[in-house]
């Protein structure tokens, strides 16, 4: 009997995924080619597709780490707030005096501590990761407001050790990661690919992923059927705590700087892009493969525009518009 | 005895603990000058901390009353330059309209779509911060080209006083106009239908649906009044600072969300208080403000917002839990 009813809305739910991927697809393919007919000789240059590799990675690894949070009916406000943290914390260890004589000499030093930095970011997006999962898991702080306030704790803390101006003076390795370049391809790039397949994988073929998905469904269901809730709520919440951390790597590493509020704006759109992905923010619904989608015709939208000359700010706008579209799409499609 | 336990009580307990203590690090705070500007802080965060309380009554959350209040003053203010009106009721009704508008096609998209608050008030947001950055420009209305009429309205004072240093300091006229709305947003919450249709809402969206209340009204109602109170705090924010900045209110979302749920308000609908917001808000509003007067370096003014957050929003989940056990 529960098997029954536990495989019907799951084989509704996968078709119903599948037709929000190919509505991604052809939302993507049109913008794509009203782009390039609105701007033939600019979009469709090879070093506007190279410089679009360069900027998505970092604000893609954001959007898939909130819909990380968004499977199990979460939210994760504080990403940002991580990312430039972490950033922050790498830029202090290689100001420390001896770290900074090591770089100076060059050598095999540079890359030692160049591993370490980015150790100890990682170190730091787990830790806030943990921080938020223990918050929401054992506190039981509704995801919001933990995140609401754990991120304004992290931007501070991240703004008590700039003291409010930059952390600049990375050493070169540090700005390969957002710069360089690896078989032609842009570094940041492949650590985007890197993080999605792997995070495509937890998802689909290991029990974090299923259980992630179950108690997103149906909480109360997930508890009856065995599943340590509290636990993978923490996981998954360390997993975002990471991805931002790596996200800020990335930024500092493009930038060459780190600062206490860089990207802010990267959180409202992390957020739309793991909504347009097909990520249902109620939960158990949400798969990497979207969120790319969306990423890419995001990234079309606004480099597109952006040769029209439009402002900035026309173009968040434009996001904005694009989400409540998608919204409504999507509550129409449903109906059916 | 009963009344000693209400969330109002050991809000208003915990608030007077943090006066004292911030009277004995400096006795300064306890200065008419320092009183008069805290009560004049209030103000407008207060108005729309109001606004907020009726959304999270009804279960719902709101990130776009900022963008909402910077749009009312920006275009409002704009216009009457155009224009060059000077008087002050026909500004405050467009802030206002501008605001029921922007909060109406919060109310639709969440009803008629059947889609989170959070997630439309952020596609909101950004909507109208990106049309009125993009459109309108972002060069910031200086004194010097702001409507007279508004200064006038937004510096009038009710008392003054002379502080110690020998000048004057004023406790402007705006605090009666935040309590007057408290008054009404009261009101309407504890004696009318409407507002037992948001507490039943809050509580329960299927079970009021069922027992006759008229759900699309009633969050046609909370969005519509919360933008109507952004848009009028907004324009009174201007009128008061003496300039009209399309940029401000840039986060305040967090610093609302956060006092008005430290006064005691449950973000799953159905609990909050008046009174409690506005104690929340002035705790907030306290604490930021006496940071200097703490010596406390203003740099950790955000660890100690988020810390604050972290822990009403703890308290409320423990007593959340216990009501449910």
């Amino acid at each position: 009997m529960t098997a029954k009813a536990e495989q019907k809305p799951l084989l509704r739910r996968l078709l119903g995924e599948d037709a929000s991927i190919i509505q991604l697809a052809i939302i993507t393919l049109v913008i794509f080619a009203l782009m390039s007919a609105m701007n033939p000789d600019k979009f469709l240059r090879y070093y506007n597709f190279e410089s679009i590799t360069y900027v998505m990675p970092e604000l893609g690894i954001l959007s898939i780490a909130m819909m990380v949070a968004m499977l199990t009916g979460g939210i994760d406000l504080s990403i940002v707030g991580i990312a430039n943290l972490a950033a922050i914390t790498a830029g202090v260890y290689f100001r420390h005096p001896a770290v900074a004589e090591a770089i100076a000499a060059g050598g095999a030093g540079v890359v030692l501590h160049t591993i370490m930095g980015v150790l100890i970011a990682l170190t730091v997006g787990l830790a806030a990761g943990l921080l938020n999962g223990l918050l929401i898991a054992r506190l039981r702080i509704i995801p919001i407001l933990a995140t609401l306030g754990t991120g304004q704790v992290f931007a501070g803390l991240a703004l008590v050790l700039t003291g409010g101006p930059a952390i600049v003076g990375f050493p070169q390795t540090w700005g390969w990661l957002g710069t360089g370049k690896m078989l032609g391809v842009a570094t940041p790039f492949w650590v985007l690919v890197f993080v999605a397949v792997v995070v495509a994988v937890l998802l689909r073929r290991t029990h974090l992923g299923v259980n992630l998905m179950l108690i997103g469904t149906n909480a109360r269901a997930a508890v009856f059927a065995g599943i340590r809730s509290s636990r993978m709520i923490l996981y998954s919440y360390a997993l975002t705590g990471v991805m931002a951390a790596i996200a800020g790597i990335l930024l500092s590493g493009r930038t060459n700087s780190a600062k206490a509020d860089f990207g802010a704006s990267y959180l409202l759109q992390a957020v739309l892009i793991a909504v347009l992905g097909g990520t249902n923010p109620a939960g158990g619904k949400g798969k990497v493969l979207g969120v790319l989608l969306a990423l890419v015709a995001l990234m079309f939208l606004s480099s597109g525009m952006q040769m029209m000359r439009a402002s900035n700010f026309l173009i968040d706008a434009v996001w904005g518009g694009f989400l409540v579209l998608v919204i409504a799409i999507n509550y129409l499609r449903s109906r059916k | 005895m009963k009344r000693l336990q209400s969330t109002e009580a050991i809000i208003a307990i915990v608030l007077i603990l943090v006066m004292v203590l911030i009277g004995l690090v400096n006795p300064a705070f306890w200065g008419v000058g320092n009183l008069f500007s805290l009560a004049k802080a209030n103000v407008v965060i207060g108005i729309m901390a109001l606004g907020v309380l009726l959304i999270m009554i009804s279960g719902g959350i709101d990130v776009s009353f900022p963008a909402i209040a910077a749009a009312a003053l920006y275009i409002t203010v704009r216009t009457m330059v155009a224009l060059d009106y000077d008087g002050v009721l026909l500004p405050f009704i467009a802030a206002c309209v501008i605001g029921v508008a922007l909060g109406a096609f919060n109310a639709f998209i969440i009803d008629r779509f059947k889609m989170i608050p959070l997630i439309v008030t952020l596609g909101t947001a950004s909507i109208v911060r990106g049309l009125v950055l993009g459109l309108l420009g972002t060069s910031i209305v200086n004194i010097n080209k702001m409507p007279d009429g508004l200064i006038a309205f937004g510096s009038q004072n009710i008392a003054t006083a002379t502080a110690s240093n020998g000048a004057n300091v004023g406790l402007t006229g705006m605090v009666l106009v935040y309590v007057a709305i408290a008054f009404v947003i009261h009101f309407i919450l504890k004696h009318t239908m409407t507002g037992r249709s948001v507490y039943a809402y809050g509580g329960d969206p299927e079970a009021a649906r069922r027992a006759g209340v008229n759900t699309r009204r009633t969050i046609f109602f909370v969005y519509c009044t919360a933008g109507l109170l952004a848009g009028f705090a907004g324009l009174l924010h201007s009128s008061m600072i003496w300039q009209a900045n399309p940029r401000d209110f840039i986060g305040l979302e967090l610093d609302v969300i956060a006092a008005v749920v430290l006064g005691g308000a449950s973000i799953f609908g159905g609990r909050g208080s008046v009174l409690g917001t506005m104690i929340g808000v002035f705790t907030l509003v306290m604490v930021k403000n006496s940071l200097i007067l703490m010596k406390v370096d203003t740099t950790w003014q955000r660890v100690v917002v988020g810390a604050i957050i972290i822990i009403a929003t703890a308290i409320t989940a423990w007593r959340d839990r216990k009501k449910l056990a």
